[in-house]
């Protein structure tokens, strides 16, 4: 239990941070948007479809194509690292918000529980449908390095009433060995380490998850147990333009 | 965290039947992708846009539990009795693992039925099921192919012995093709009832025949979504 506040508390602080970087930085963005009567806006609702992966405060960009938070098969960026390894999206917002692409782009509130779901409600402007694309990125941070999300999601020309729902599979960051020990996983399974800049051991490209083993399924050094399985998809991700 | 407010479970808002009525004729093909999984009997629903058998992250319906946990649809047959256009277990039993079955034809004519649900537990699991949620018909004839994924119903704890398929007791149905193919004298594995609906994490599993952890053979009974092919054929 200790270990599971200790990650929380971790959370919120980063949440609260990003909260007062918000508040400082989209004045402009908020004037421009009184200014245009009828503004574009879009509902995202991230659901955890696992039963024991919590999931890190998801990082929601919305961009126009040529922003890419991931590619399958490369490398990962550090900043996804941070996401996948600790949970910690603040370098990957900055990096989508100081992008040429970058619309608008907003931290989730904290953890998202296994069966839980977080709302996220962005504006854009009028002449930003037709180029929009959504990039949703959070850690199952009961592993060491697993993250899911959508990757640059075509989601322009969306009429206002219009939903499309889309289910993510789970990645591998391919920055951290899944040794799946003591130590190195920052979910409440562990309460472990988080990012480390350290790549040796792992393969260093992007791909799918294999899933993890636990200590019920012959990796007795495992921290985890069979609770901690997923399947793909890890989540879904709702969009509905609702002005 | 805010929770997406939608109604949890089957409701009937006859008053609010606006929509365009569907004229539509379509079968429904359902093929089990799984190498050792049995679908207990299929419940395929042609129904509006209000209803749902089942929702992630959400409770189970008392009706959704006995379909899971024992392969029982007739709890969820009466609830869409009068609100759907009900197929029932199209395969006459079992769906054995490689199978295909196709229903009749379903005629949504002078109805408001524009979604598609599709139901049955997976066995050998404690409350495992393949599910498709209200899924839009589409208007346009032709064939439309979908693949669907396994749920854990999350409403008896996954400890992978062979019991009752009697909702709230412990342990899974074993009806004959299941029972050949699976262990005895696990001790068993969770005891951890979930609460909500998930996707499955899969099945444990062991090695032992006659003993070890659990009922389930780890060699034969594992997948990986998705668990079922659906081809939805618009005349």
């Amino acid at each position: 239990m200790t270990d599971q506040f200790i990650y929380f508390q971790r959370s919120f602080l980063i949440s609260a941070v990003l909260a007062l970087f918000a508040c400082g930085g989209d004045s402009d963005d908020d004037e421009a948007q009184a200014a245009i009567a009828a503004t574009p806006q879009y509902q995202i609702t991230l659901s955890n479809l696992t039963f024991a992966q919590p999931l890190s405060p998801a990082a929601v960009i919305i961009h126009q194509l040529g922003f890419q938070a991931w590619i399958d098969g490369q490398q990962a960026s550090v900043a996804l690292e941070n996401l996948a390894e600790g949970g910690d999206n603040s370098m990957l917002l900055s990096e989508a918000a100081n992008a040429s692409q970058h619309i608008i782009s907003i931290s989730g509130t904290g953890v998202v529980a296994g069966g839980g779901s977080e709302m996220f409600e962005l504006a854009v402007q009028a002449d930003d449908v037709n180029r929009t694309y959504l990039t949703v990125a959070t850690m199952l941070v009961n592993t060491n390095d697993a993250f899911t999300g959508v990757n640059a999601m075509n989601i322009s020309n969306m009429v206002v009433g219009e939903t499309r729902r889309y289910t993510a599979p789970v990645w591998d960051a391919g920055t951290e060995v899944n040794s799946e020990t003591t130590g190195t996983i920052p979910g409440p399974a562990d309460g472990g380490e988080g990012f480390n800049i350290d790549r040796s051991g792992d393969r260093d490209f992007i791909v799918f998850h294999p899933g993890v083993l636990t200590q019920d399924h012959g990796l007795i050094s495992s921290v985890l147990n069979e609770t901690h399985r997923f399947d793909n998809p890890a989540v879904s991700v709702t969009v509905t333009r609702i002005e | 965290m805010q929770a997406k407010s939608l109604i949890g479970s089957l409701v009937l808002s006859a008053g609010l039947a606006i929509g365009s009525t569907q004229a539509q004729q379509f079968t429904v093909e359902i093929t089990n992708l799984t190498q050792g999984i049995y679908f207990t009997p299929l419940l395929i629903a042609a129904h509006d846009n209000t209803a749902d058998i089942f929702q992630t992250g959400q409770a189970a319906s008392v009706e959704l539990q006995a379909m899971a946990e024992g392969g029982d649809i007739s709890g969820l047959s009466n609830l869409l009795n009068g609100i759907a256009i009900v197929e029932e277990n199209p395969a006459a039993g079992l769906l054995a693992p490689g199978s295909s079955t196709t229903t009749a034809t379903i005629d949504t004519e002078g109805t408001d039925y524009d979604r598609l649900s599709i139901v049955a537990m997976m066995l050998p699991t404690n409350d495992g099921f393949v599910g498709l949620d209200a899924w839009s018909i589409p208007e346009t004839a032709g064939t439309y192919v979908i693949h669907v994924n396994a749920y854990d119903a999350g409403t008896e704890a996954n400890d992978e012995i062979i019991g009752s398929g009697a909702p709230g007791e412990a342990g899974f149905p074993a009806p004959g093709p299941v029972a050949t193919a699976s262990g005895t004298g696990g001790t068993g594995i969770n005891t951890t009832v979930e609460g909500f609906v998930h996707i499955h994490r899969g099945v444990l599993g062991d090695l032992d025949n006659v003993g070890g952890q659990s009922d389930i053979d780890r060699t034969v009974h594992r997948w990986l979504n998705p668990v079922a092919r659906i081809t939805i054929v618009v005349q």
